[in-house]
């Protein structure tokens, strides 16, 4: 097999630039979010000093073998999204790892994270974590749901389930964007799209105040370092599927780091402008809102 | 005298196997705590220190009326979280409790529990005159007098009641000892934990938990 060793440090200097940015990129979010508020909001570099300070902290303990696995999981499920799909397109350096079937694999990595946390939660015994992890799944479940209808309705559009081919078949022109050629999928995907970023109205999940923070009650230390990472790396990973896949990829940089705040900003205003829902409402948002429009993208296409 | 749910007993489990539950042995922790002396080159302590100090997570737990003077911090008026000053729900995440005025004995035992969950470096501020001297609770027959003699404080920040303002400048007091490397509270507590534990006990009469709470 030939393979380009010079792949590797190409794919750490994505990384690098991916885990910076959307540090950067959460606290500026949550920024917007306050002066919405009328805060000031948090200072741009406090999720640095939050996870240095975790990273920091000189004790720590264990459950078990699957506790030490979820952020493992999580975190692997982050970076995973990231090597496997093309960050720039058309560029051999951030391309990274992208093949002809990278979109199945793409749609797993998002789930994966989500299974690991189950499991790693799960045998920290804490009552809430288990009630929080039930909850989450199922909000996941079900926003998850929209989404892979609409990835089907576009891979069947461009009869292709390679990204890069993908991206490439919307260059050339605003116009040639899946937005635009497939609306129903990408409305679909966007309104799922909410329900994944964990901002308002479907964040309940990890609200402090509902069941204690829910999943994540029990980590601390190291451990809540490695989930505030990945806290980082996926919603970036998560953005840069649907820009390739909805709006046009990103040619270089600018294009790359304009798109990706767009595409957050939409999650962000929606989730000032609306309250939180509770989990069975927005399950049943999600089945009455999104999947019809999902299911309906297909039988267009 | 231990609780019912301490006690030892036998549990059948859904497949119809009996076993034994000894929740002081399974749920909680047999070892006292362990004093962890900052272990890395200055350069890299100092960067810690920098980020602990920056990175404040309150537990948000209020024992007293002073709590009521922490809600306007997370209000647009005061904004704590400008300061790095966050809340969090769970002690394992927290590293700063804030004892919010008197705490009567029933409270110590929950704030001890909530303290000793939390992990290394931990601080406590004592917010209010009831944590330094009992303050207008000086002769009640449950409160506690001096927060120093159950858990180390590393700040008071005195008033009946302080304003928020006071505690925003007492908690960047705080992030100053911090930064300096002085707030070693929780090395403090493993290191003397005999007569804090011991201190703790003179006080609370019907001792129904264990003996160490993480």
């Amino acid at each position: 097999m030939d393979f380009d060793w010079m792949k590797i440090p190409y794919a750490f200097l994505t990384l690098f630039i991916v885990v910076n940015y959307g540090f950067l990129l959460n606290a500026f979010i949550q920024k917007i979010g306050a002066r919405v508020g009328r805060r000031h909001g948090i200072p741009i570099w406090q999720n640095y000093a939050d996870m240095f300070k975790n990273y920091g902290l000189r004790s720590s303990i264990t459950h078990g073998v699957m506790f030490y696995l979820g952020p493992v999981f999580r975190l692997s499920g982050g970076v995973g999204l990231i090597l496997f799909v093309p960050i720039i397109y058309g560029s051999t350096m951030f391309s990274n790892m992208s093949f002809a079937g990278d979109l199945i694999l793409a749609l797993y990595f998002i789930f994966f994270g989500t299974l690991g946390m189950a499991l790693g939660a799960g045998e920290s015994g804490h009552p809430h974590a288990a009630i929080g992890i039930t909850r989450g799944l199922s909000q996941v479940t079900t926003a998850e749901l929209p989404f892979a209808l609409a990835v089907f309705s576009v891979a069947l559009q461009y009869q292709t389930l390679s990204v890069t081919d993908i991206v490439a078949a919307q260059q050339g022109g605003v116009l040639n964007w899946t937005l635009f050629t497939n609306p129903l999928a990408v409305s679909a995907a966007m309104l799922s799209f909410l329900g994944s970023m964990m901002r308002p109205p479907f964040d309940v999940v990890i609200a402090p105040q509902e069941i204690p923070i829910g999943p994540p009650t029990e980590y601390h230390s190291s451990y809540l370092a490695l989930m505030q990472t990945n806290r980082a790396i996926f919603p970036i990973a998560k953005i840069v599927i649907y820009m390739n896949l909805f709006f046009g990829g990103a040619t270089d940089w600018p294009t790359f780091f304009f798109k990706v705040f767009m595409i957050y900003l939409w999650s962000a205003f929606v989730g000032v402008v609306f309250p939180r829902f509770r989990v069975e409402q927005s399950i049943r948002w999600f089945l009455i809102w999104a999947v019809p429009l999902g299911v309906l993208s297909i039988v267009m296409v | 005298m231990m609780r019912e749910e301490l006690k030892i007993r036998v549990v059948k489990g859904p497949d119809g196997v009996e076993f034994e539950v000894d929740p002081l042995r399974d749920y909680f922790c047999e070892a006292p705590p362990a004093s962890h002396p900052p272990a890395y080159a200055k350069i890299v302590e100092d960067l810690f220190n920098w980020a602990r100090s920056h990175s404040l997570w309150i537990l948000g737990f209020g024992t007293g009326c002073g709590a009521i003077e922490m809600r306007p911090l997370m209000t647009p008026r005061f904004d704590a979280y400008r300061y790095g000053i966050a809340w969090r729900p769970t002690p394992r995440q927290a590293n700063l409790l804030v004892i919010s005025g008197y705490l009567s004995v029933k409270t110590l035992k929950r704030a001890i529990r909530a303290y000793e969950q939390m992990q290394n470096p931990k601080y406590v501020v004592g917010l209010g005159s009831c944590t330094i001297n009992g303050g207008m609770y000086w002769d009640s027959y449950n409160t506690i007098k001096r927060l120093d003699d159950y858990m180390p404080v590393d700040l008071y920040i005195t008033g009946c009641m302080p304003r928020p303002e006071a505690l925003l400048q007492g908690f960047e007091d705080l992030k100053k000892l911090i930064r300096a490397g002085k707030a070693e509270g929780a090395n403090q507590y493993a290191e003397k934990f005999e007569w804090y534990k011991a201190n703790q006990k003179q006080v609370i009469h019907d001792w129904d938990m264990p003996d160490y709470n993480w």
